[in-house]
């Protein structure tokens, strides 16, 4: 066992790069919602990028490890403490067994992930060990943890080679860190028009891209709804369901705007009027309800563009931090 | 009908040949699905059919390893081979699955109501449900749920005007769809029937029983053979 949940929090999942390959079976792809802070935090914690990671939502689960671990915590900021002490995020941390990673205060952004050295160990299913909430599989036992779930990391002892830390706080920060304020946006997120942008009559085509919108509380891992200026669509006819995916925009009959996000059907009847490029995908994943945004069309090639250029950031800080881990003689 | 090719967002492309329900249409997108996989192309993570349209999505990642254009050029140049494939007329024998479902009212919740509002005896909506032989045009909504088409139109019926609870196995009618529900869930189509089959089983090897392409017929189940069916 590496760590115990002391108390539950509001959604506390296991999950890695998503389910993918059976999407033709109405199979939803699940994963983390945001990609890049799930990377950080498994480099951090010297994993492979996807390895399993536990994302929590504020409030989010009080965890006491069982014995001495290499951790990182990446994404939103909840005041995490351990044994009571503020600790830094995205910065490798080993802890002592017997200490108690809690949550303080929702400070910013919406979803915080904990990696551990090794990856949390998660129940595969079709390949993945993201949990689906809706078939009750992968992850946890399919669910959100709950008080008094034991949790594993998959390497062994021998492996690990993580010493205990001297003095009383029972942890330590190492001098390993990343800074991934460069990888997010704030307000502004980039989409491509898709194939029902057209459907939209030409008053509303400019308010998607000239009015602001609100994140609104029904809002969750399956979608966020946006409230705003409500759009038309033009084209009255039926659209017959088709395929939808990660960041698709759909115009709901009300003329308000939903933005699917990872637990998303793999099917949809709504108008797909367009879809955030993947490079924003992780800042809007980090955006609460009450947020306010705007939506900009790109094409494709600049939504690539944009997407590499951040693959080569992230790749800088793993080198960095693989440059640091052997310094340390911890990898 | 020349299709139309979209981006669904940078890492998905979709390919319409229309936006009615058509067999001949969704031979197509089957002939197009089939000629994809045998492709096997790397990058590719997922095709996704439809009724009259089919999704790819990809990995830019390992798709950017194989070109110089873009990925979505990249794409689109290899759905233009797997149309060519196609073109060849490359026949994949589809399955025909026959599905046990008891139509007795204790598992139909809406038999009764749509009895009334077509003027048919139950007797009659069961004669006509099990008589039609299914194609399952896509799979979706719910993992394994299968939209099936098309029903007569003297037993079609709209969906209802607000979801209810509905349990695995329930056999239901929207407009001249059929589905059966894999999973306990919220919906809200006319119940009609219930199958003993476990449409998905997450621990079975192959965890949903249909996929898009399938010939599907019904037929009848008493009560007591539901229930004998059930206990094996």
């Amino acid at each position: 066992m590496s760590a115990v949940v002391l108390k539950a929090g509001l959604l506390d999942t296991l999950q890695d790069g998503g389910r993918y390959g059976h999407q033709h079976l109405g199979i939803n792809p699940c994963g983390v919602m945001d990609s890049l802070s799930a990377n950080v935090a498994n480099i951090l914690a010297g994993n492979h990028a996807m390895a399993v990671v536990l994302e929590v939502h504020f409030p989010a689960a009080s965890l006491q490890f069982t014995t001495p671990r290499l951790i990182a915590l990446s994404g939103a900021d909840f005041g995490a403490t351990i044994n009571g002490e503020a600790i830094p995020g995205n910065t490798a941390i080993i802890v002592n067994g017997g200490a108690v990673l809690k949550f303080t205060a929702s400070v910013q952004g919406a979803r915080c992930y904990i990696a551990i050295r090794g990856g949390w160990s998660a129940e595969e299913w079709l390949g993945s060990g993201s949990t689906n909430l809706k078939v009750k599989k992968g992850g946890y036992h399919g669910r959100s943890l709950q008080n008094g779930d034991e949790i594993k990391n998959r390497t062994t002892e021998k492996q690990m080679k993580i010493p205990m830390v001297v003095g009383s706080k029972g942890y330590v920060a190492l001098p390993i860190s990343a800074n991934t304020s460069p990888l997010y946006t704030q307000r502004n997120f980039r989409c491509i028009a898709a194939s029902e942008y057209d459907w939209l009559d030409a008053e509303s085509r400019q308010r998607l891209v000239d009015s602001s919108f609100t994140i609104n509380n029904r809002s969750d891992r399956m979608g966020y709804q946006l409230s705003g200026s409500s759009l038309v669509v033009e084209n009255k006819e039926q659209l017959l369901s088709s395929a939808v995916t990660k960041g698709t925009i759909q115009c709901l009959p009300s003329g308000q705007l939903i933005v699917l996000m990872a637990d998303h059907q793999t099917t949809g009847g709504y108008p797909r009027i367009a879809n955030v490029i993947s490079a924003d995908l992780p800042s809007l994943a980090q955006m609460k309800p009450g947020s306010l945004l705007n939506l900009r069309l790109v094409d494709v090639q600049t939504a690539e563009d944009i997407f590499f250029e951040q693959q080569y950031l992230l790749e800088q800080i793993r080198v960095a931090v693989l440059k640091k881990f052997k310094q340390q003689n911890l990898l | 009908m020349k299709p139309a090719i979209f981006p669904l967002g940078d890492s998905a492309i979709n390919i319409t040949f229309g936006n009615v329900i058509d067999d001949s249409i969704h031979q197509q997108v089957m002939h197009l699905y089939n000629s994809l996989i045998d492709l096997n192309l790397d990058g590719v993570v997922d095709i996704i059919p439809a009724y009259a349209s089919l999704t790819v999505v990809y990995s830019v990642v390992q798709i950017k390893q194989l070109t110089s254009n873009t990925c979505y050029d990249y794409m689109q140049q290899k759905i233009a081979t797997a149309f060519l494939l196609t073109a060849e007329k490359r026949l994949h024998e589809s399955r025909h699955i026959s599905i046990p479902v008891c139509y007795h009212v204790s598992l139909a919740g809406d038999l009764v109501m749509l009895s009334i509002r077509k003027q048919i005896s139950i007797d009659e909506i069961i004669r006509i449900h099990t008589a039609t032989m299914y194609r399952v045009y896509m799979i979706g909504f719910l993992p394994g749920f299968a939209y099936m088409g098309k029903v007569e139109e003297k037993i079609a019926c709209d969906r209802k005007a607000g979801p209810t609870g509905v349990p695995a196995g329930s056999v239901g009618i929207a407009g001249n769809q059929t589905g059966i529900y894999p999973l306990d869930s919220p919906g809200g189509w006319n119940i009609i029937g219930r199958t003993p089959l476990r449409i998905f089983d997450a621990d079975r090897n192959e965890p949903c029983l249909l996929q898009a392409g399938d010939q599907v017929s019904f037929h009848p189940l008493s009560l007591a053979e539901f229930e004998t069916y059930q206990a094996i």
